[in-house]
């Protein structure tokens, strides 16, 4: 992208599909598709280009330190000596991809590393708040704090993992008003301050959602990760029509009034995912505009890609590091901080769409927050398509009630043994009985969650804890509550059939199998990401 | 028993049975086929009513020459003048090289601007094989920025075996005069013509002050060299070279003045390169004598119409027995 663009980055696309227009890029899992839509009922959204980053990312997190928002004091006041201090940040699952060195959290908690030492403070710990994910090995804790940060604290044992099934290391702090149990890090409750290191890549992330699910346990996530919950937020990308949210703010509230202070750091990143330059570049550029070398490159990529073994185009893509570069930086009162981080979500991923769709198009990548350095099994793909993918607007969905969704991935039956063995059984066992999210909440849930294996593998191994993979089949309940059919187009016919889905060959036979509900000349809308975008449906 | 195929008969069959149905998939296709296909293998239109995008050339002045000071492409340099350049030179223009008495004096890794009367395209070829090892080595030669490096390919050929960098003549840059001067600065040596061109008519232009702003700015000598007979072999106009005899002749550096002001000392670099024309279309004495009684003849022509200056300048020249046309090509 030319430097002038850069500066001037140009807002979101909605392109109508003419006989003239290329054929469209899709993610396809570790590969793409070329696709072509039709002529006349078909548009493409494309994502904004990048907004240009801060200039002295350094200089802006100091400057949000001392000069916080809402009613709190600068974060030099609130620290000192004798005090006890908590850092919480996000985990793996942000930002996707992984970013390159140096990541936001490590410029942050440097930074108020540096505050605490002036302050004296002496009892730090930092903890990674991964709620139910898996957890960080060493070098992801590296890559996310820094070697300087992790080399400092691992000896004594101060910077590690939430443990949400720590008998010891968890407290239920009260109940909200709808009977919500709030549960949270025994630690970081007994802190005199929370210092939470968000990174907002979503408008979903931030504000009480990281505290309120970052640092707690199962017992207080339950009452917003349940089917009820998914199904009445439309969307949970968008706060203000999210239970999930509600529900989180409602236990920030409780949080708030036993005494818990917070000073939140919310930060947000461009759209730069692939890079201006380099191998990827042509996968954050409009198909028109993609110069001889970026052609050459893609063809070259697909030929290779061809030729390697899906472990191999794995391994290839998971190393890939995003050179996102830092849009803002926000900190002080929860609240307040996360009003701006949001407004500065909505600048990079908002694009004006009119109207909904009969059939929506997405390409699925090879990346979801829950399969970093791993395999994207195909509960995941579910997730990312029909949770992420489909709830990413305001206003109303991309397509209308009854319509129909068509994704591509490869979708393959596979799992990583490590990282997702709930999930193994979940699909053999759960999704072959039922694939109703109530049904299986009611009947299932508890006994993933509450199984001691699980719960072992969770604590001493790098497993997801046993629950998630229900709570991953809950983010789908939206849609599968809106839309009448879900084709998956070049996935594993057997596992793409597992999940209810159904499966085509090629988008042509896809769009044959959507004519039973949408009629036969149905509108059609792709939602060219990523790059991330949100559509703002009027 | 049918008998079982070889693998080699099943790809046959499955070819001709795609090619009868017509439905081949794409590792099928040949070639033909393949450059009948559309984006990405050509292309993609600008769709209706999307604004196209203005793409960032880098030519021009723009160019990028970084690579071609790298160890690869001067490596690459070297050898082609020697190998290509030196030999063709010898053949074409037959040279013969005075004045190198005249550089002693400069220390070894003295960075010097060499400046010359410019003629022909095979001035720079040329003085590329005179120049002395000792400054040939990293040397960089300031080529028109709207000519050399109008296009990428021309760009790179010129970056990559003359060691061009991009000069803009129509329009005072002050980008490119600085990255020259940063060069200069950090010892390497620079070639210009301060003509800015090409002779249109054999006569001389009046020197432009770049190359003097540049030698106060970095406080480089500048080495007069005056070129002749290079105007037969490929002067304006022309693009089949002709063979000729030449003569390079380099001058005493000059040191720019405490508080010199460019457009003087660009009048007497000028100057020097009139007074080594004068040497060589008389003597060395004759030369000294018209210098100091300020009639050095000058390398621009008389104010007087176009035919009267080339027969004026034929008159100077040596009559040649092959000449077929006496009228300049403007």
């Amino acid at each position: 992208m030319p430097q002038n663009q850069r500066k001037h980055p140009r807002p979101g696309l909605v392109l109508d599909v003419d006989r003239t227009s290329p054929p469209i890029l899709f993610h396809h899992g570790e590969g793409f598709r070329m696709e072509k839509l039709p002529a006349g009922r078909s548009r493409v959204i494309y994502p904004a280009e990048p907004l240009p980053g801060i200039p002295n990312p350094n200089a802006s997190i100091r400057h949000a330190l001392e000069n916080p928002l809402g009613d709190s004091p600068p974060l030099s006041a609130l620290l000192k000596s004798g005090m006890k201090l908590t850092i919480a940040f996000d985990d793996i699952s942000l930002p996707l991809p992984p970013m390159r060195k140096p990541d936001i959290r490590q410029r942050i908690i440097e930074a108020v590393l540096d505050i605490a030492a002036a302050a004296g403070v002496d009892d730090v710990h930092l903890i990674a708040a991964l709620a139910l994910h898996r957890r960080m090995t060493e070098q992801e804790l590296r890559h996310a704090v820094g070697d300087r940060v992790y080399d400092a604290f691992a000896p004594s044992g101060a910077i590690y993992n939430h443990d949400a099934e720590d008998p010891d290391g968890m407290i239920v702090i009260g109940t909200t008003p709808h009977g919500e149990e709030v549960q949270i890090n025994k630690r970081a409750a007994e802190s005199d301050l929370i210092v939470y290191v968000n990174i907002n890549l979503v408008s979903m992330d931030g504000g009480w959602k990281s505290t309120a699910t970052g640092l707690s346990g199962y017992t207080a996530l339950r009452h917003h990760h349940n089917p009820q919950t998914m199904v009445e937020s439309k969307s949970f990308m968008d706060q203000e029509n999210s239970e999930l949210h509600k529900s989180n703010w409602r236990q920030g509230k409780v949080l708030k009034e036993s005494g818990i202070q917070v000073f939140q750091i919310e930060t947000t990143v461009n759209n730069n995912t692939f890079g201006y330059e380099g191998p990827l570049a042509m996968l954050q550029k409009r198909e028109w505009e993609w110069t001889f070398k970026d052609r050459m490159s893609f063809l070259g990529m697909q030929a290779g890609l061809k030729r390697m073994s899906p472990a191999s185009k794995r391994k290839s893509f998971q190393g890939w590091h995003s050179p996102y570069e830092i849009t803002s930086v926000q900190a002080g009162e929860v609240e307040a901080v996360h009003k701006m981080t949001t407004e500065n979500v909505y600048k990079q991923h908002l694009v004006q769409v009119e109207g909904q769709t009969d059939i929506l198009t997405m390409g699925l990548p090879y990346i979801c927050p829950y399969n970093v350095n791993s395999v994207m099994n195909p509960i995941l793909v579910a997730c990312l398509g029909l949770g992420y993918f489909f709830n990413m607007y305001k206003g109303k969905p991309l397509v209308r009630r009854g319509g129909v969704v068509i994704m591509t991935h490869p979708t393959p039956w596979e799992f990583h043994p490590v990282h997702h063995p709930s999930y193994i059984d979940f699909f053999e066992r759960v999704l072959s009985e039922t694939t109703d999210p109530a049904v299986m909440s009611q009947k299932y849930e508890k006994s993933f969650a509450e199984d001691d294996w699980y719960r072992h593998l969770y604590r001493t191994s790098y497993a997801y804890h046993g629950v998630h993979p229900f709570y991953m089949w809950y983010w789908c309940a939206h849609a599968l509550d809106h839309l009448s059919e879900i084709v998956i187009v070049g996935g594993n016919q057997e596992a793409v059939r597992r999940m209810g889905f159904r499966s085509a060959t090629t988008l042509q036979d896809a769009f044959e199998i959507a004519s039973d509900s949408v009629g036969f000349s149905p509108t059609i809308t792709h939602y060219h990401s990523p790059p991330i975008l949100m559509a703002d449906v009027t | 028993m049918a008998r079982k195929l070889t693998k080699r008969e099943i790809q046959r069959k499955t070819r001709e049975i795609y090619k009868a149905v017509g439905n081949a998939p794409q590792r099928m296709r040949s070639i033909s086929n393949i450059k009948s296909a559309q984006f990405p293998y050509r292309a993609a239109r600008t769709p209706n009513g999307v604004p196209p995008v203005k793409r960032k050339t880098y030519l021009g002045s723009e160019y990028p020459t970084v690579w071609a000071r790298r160890l690869p492409a001067r490596t690459v340099r070297l050898l082609s003048t020697e190998l290509i350049a030196k030999p063709l030179m010898s053949y074409i223009a037959s040279p013969q090289r005075t004045g190198y008495d005249r550089l002693e004096g400069l220390k070894k890794r003295q960075a010097v601007i060499f400046v010359a009367n410019h003629q022909s395209h095979a001035d720079t070829p040329l003085l590329l094989t005179s120049i002395p090892f000792q400054w040939r080595n990293r040397l960089i030669v300031g080529a028109a920025a709207d000519y050399f490096f109008k296009t990428k390919f021309g760009g790179s050929l010129s970056a990559l075996f003359i060691g061009a960098i991009p000069v803009e003549r129509n329009k005072v840059s002050r980008e490119s005069s600085d990255q020259i001067a940063s060069l200069i600065k950090r010892g390497w040596s620079f070639m210009v013509f301060p003509e800015g061109g090409r002779s249109p008519d054999g006569w001389g232009q009046p020197f432009r002050a770049g190359a003097a702003y540049l030698s106060i700015k970095c406080d480089a000598p500048i080495v007069p060299i005056h070129l002749s007979g290079t105007g037969k072999i490929l002067r304006k106009g022309k693009v089949w070279p002709k063979r000729s005899s030449t003569k390079v002749t380099f001058g005493t550096p000059i040191w720019p003045g405490e508080k010199e002001n460019s457009r003087t000392y660009s009048k007497k670099i000028e100057q020097a390169v009139a007074e080594l024309a004068d040497e060589e279309n008389n003597d060395w004495w004759i030369a000294k004598k018209r210098k100091h009684s300020g009639q050095t003849p000058t390398l621009q022509a008389p104010d007087m119409g176009s035919w009267r200056k080339a027969w004026s300048l034929e008159a100077q020249l040596e009559k040649s027995a092959k000449t077929k046309s006496r009228w300049p090509t403007i």
